[in-house]
Parts: structure tokens; sequence; C-alpha cells
């Protein structure tokens, strides 16, 4: 094998290596844990008209030591029941997870009436830190 | 010149420290999830199992622990009455200023003395609240309460119902729910904090 060759084949392998150390070793981290979802102004008004509205995701996944707090914002015109409780126009439920688990919550926001939120845990062997910086960039670039 | 400022920062570190933690904060500690801005617990109008008229206007000055479920329930109501038993247990003698106020969502089967006599197998000082259907409706729609019944071959039934637990502060605020399977710690972690004057 020619050093040419050779080099063809070293570069990208180390530069792999380096990129998969950075990301099975590197610390993880959020710009915040609260991960906001907003029930919009007109939601249950459109719902009542036959519109099939849905603004909320159906699974909501978030990871303990990361985006552990659910933080819901009702700006809708009626109260909006969010599994634990019900939100009065204008105000917002701020809920910790401590635990992870899968949660089912009941949820007027949504067309099924029902919500799901997933609480993984913190990822702190390299092999998980990697599969959620690739879940985490997939879903930044799925929206 | 130097002295001034040690002085000055002596008294803006003294002030930081002796200045009351803000409602604000106290919120974000919460094991509880919170409600933002916090907005008057809704009131009810019930018969309490202790004999008196039941609302919530009655416990102020104390934080009141509001849940709903009923007497036959075999499964989440004895674990939550025995959690919140527990944790004012812990909470020794602050539990004084602490209601629990459990409203049942089965007021064709559970009267007054059917309530107090279950309460009182987890702590003598729960008080129930039960009423009519329209009163008991009317109650758990104003805290987003679901209910569903599920009637056997038999005939008998029971009840799946929401089983959070509204924390209503001294001053009839709801502050904040906690859903369920918290522990009794988790509690009085919570209660200790919206116990603070």
């Amino acid at each position: 094998m020619s050093g040419k060759r050779r080099l063809w084949i070293a570069v990208p392998l180390v530069a792999a290596i380096g990129v998969l150390g950075w990301a099975g070793f590197a610390p993880v981290s959020v710009p915040s844990r609260d991960e906001l979802f907003e029930i919009p102004r007109g939601t249950y008004a459109r719902r009542m008209a036959g519109n099939k509205v849905e603004i909320l995701p159906a699974k909501i996944r978030l990871t303990l030591g990361l985006n552990d707090v659910l933080m819901l914002r009702n700006l809708d015109d009626v109260p909006q029941v969010f599994g634990p409780t019900i939100m009065m126009p204008g105000q917002s439920f701020r809920l910790p997870f401590e635990k992870a688990a899968s949660y089912d919550f009941a949820c007027t926001a949504h067309a099924s009436g029902q919500m799901t939120v997933l609480v993984e845990p913190y990822p702190a062997m390299p092999w998980s830190k990697v599969r959620w910086r690739i879940r985490e960039w997939w879903e930044n670039r799925t929206g | 010149m130097i002295r001034w400022l040690a002085l000055l920062l002596l008294l803006v570190s003294g002030v930081a420290f002796a200045a009351p933690v803000s409602k604000e904060a106290d919120q974000a500690a919460l094991k509880a999830g919170v409600l933002s801005p916090v907005m008057a617990a809704p009131e009810f109008a019930l018969q309490g199992s202790d004999g008196k008229p039941l609302n919530l206007a009655r416990y102020r000055g104390k934080v009141v622990l509001l849940a709903f479920g009923f007497s036959s329930c075999g499964e989440v109501c004895p674990i939550t009455l025995a959690t919140l038993a527990g944790a004012r247990k812990k909470l020794g003698d602050e539990a004084a200023n602490v209601q629990v106020v459990y409203v049942t969502v089965d007021p064709e089967r559970d009267d007054a003395a059917r309530m107090k006599q279950f309460l009182a197998s987890f702590d003598a000082t729960f008080v129930g609240g039960v009423g009519s259907r329209a009163q008991i409706d009317a109650a758990q729609k104003s805290y987003g309460i679901s209910s569903t019944k599920k009637v056997y071959a038999d005939g008998n039934y029971t009840i799946g119902h929401s089983s959070s637990i509204y924390m209503i502060d001294r001053s009839g605020g709801l502050r904040a729910v906690m859903p369920y399977g918290h522990t009794a710690d988790d509690f009085v972690h919570d209660l200790k904090i919206l116990l603070r004057k």
C-alpha cells in the first residue's frame, strides 16, 4: 500500500475516532432544564370547530439531569387539563421529574386526550452519550 | 476608604443572607409541579366527614393537601393516604398546620360516616368531603379531575380517577400539584417550604 493511500485511510479513521471519543467522553449539556411547550390561543375553539389540532407531541422525551423539567404554558382562552392538574388561561405548569420512567397523562390539548412523557436516565456511559448526541442532532435537524 | 468598602461589603452580604427566600425560588425548589402565577384554589361547598360544612376557607392559615378518591378504592387511594399520613408523622409538630382533605368521587356509596371510618384508619385528622352527585361533579370539574366507573358482571363497580394531590397554601392559593407516586419524604420537603410564612 502506497504512503498516499495509507494517508487517505488514516486521516478519516483518526478523525472518526476523535469524533467518537469526543461524543462518548465529553460531558453532555443542554441550554435549559426546562422543556417548554405552549398551548396556543384558540386551540379549544379550533377543536370545537371540528379541526384536528395537534399542538403538542403525543410523546415527549426528557432526560434526567439534562432536560428533566416539563414546562407547559396555557395561552388558550379556556382552562386546559394536563394530567395531574388544570391550568387556567395564562397559567403555566412546571413539573420536574426525578425518576426515569414512562408517564401517561390525560391532556385536553391533545385530540386523543392523552400524552406520554418518557423520562430517560442520564447518559452516563460513553455509548449512551453517543446515542443521546445522535438523537439530539437528528431531532434538531428534523425540527 | 478600604474600611468603608469592607463595611459596605459586609452589609450587602448580610442583607443577602438575611433576606427571605423569594416565593419564586421556593416554587422552583418544590418537587411537585408548580403553577404560575398562583391563583386562588377553586372553592367548593361539601359536607365534611366530621359533620361540619366543608370548604377551603375553613382551613385558611393551614396548608391543605387536597385529593380525590373513594373509600372502596383498593389500589391508589390507600397508597396515597398512607403516604400523606406518613408525611404528617414525619413533620412532627408542624403537622398541626397541615390539613388533608379527601373528596369522594363515589357519592352514591360514600357518606360522611363511611368516609370518616375509612380515613381514620390512616390518620384521624383527615377530613373527607361528601355531597350530592352534582356537588361532587362541580368540585371535580373545577380541579380537572376525571373519574370513570367500571361495572363488573356482579353489579359491583370500581372507579378509575385522577390521583394527584393539590397543595394549597396558607392563604388559599393553589401553589402546586404532586402527581401520584411520590414518597412521604417528597411531601415533607415541599410542605416545609409551603409552611414558611
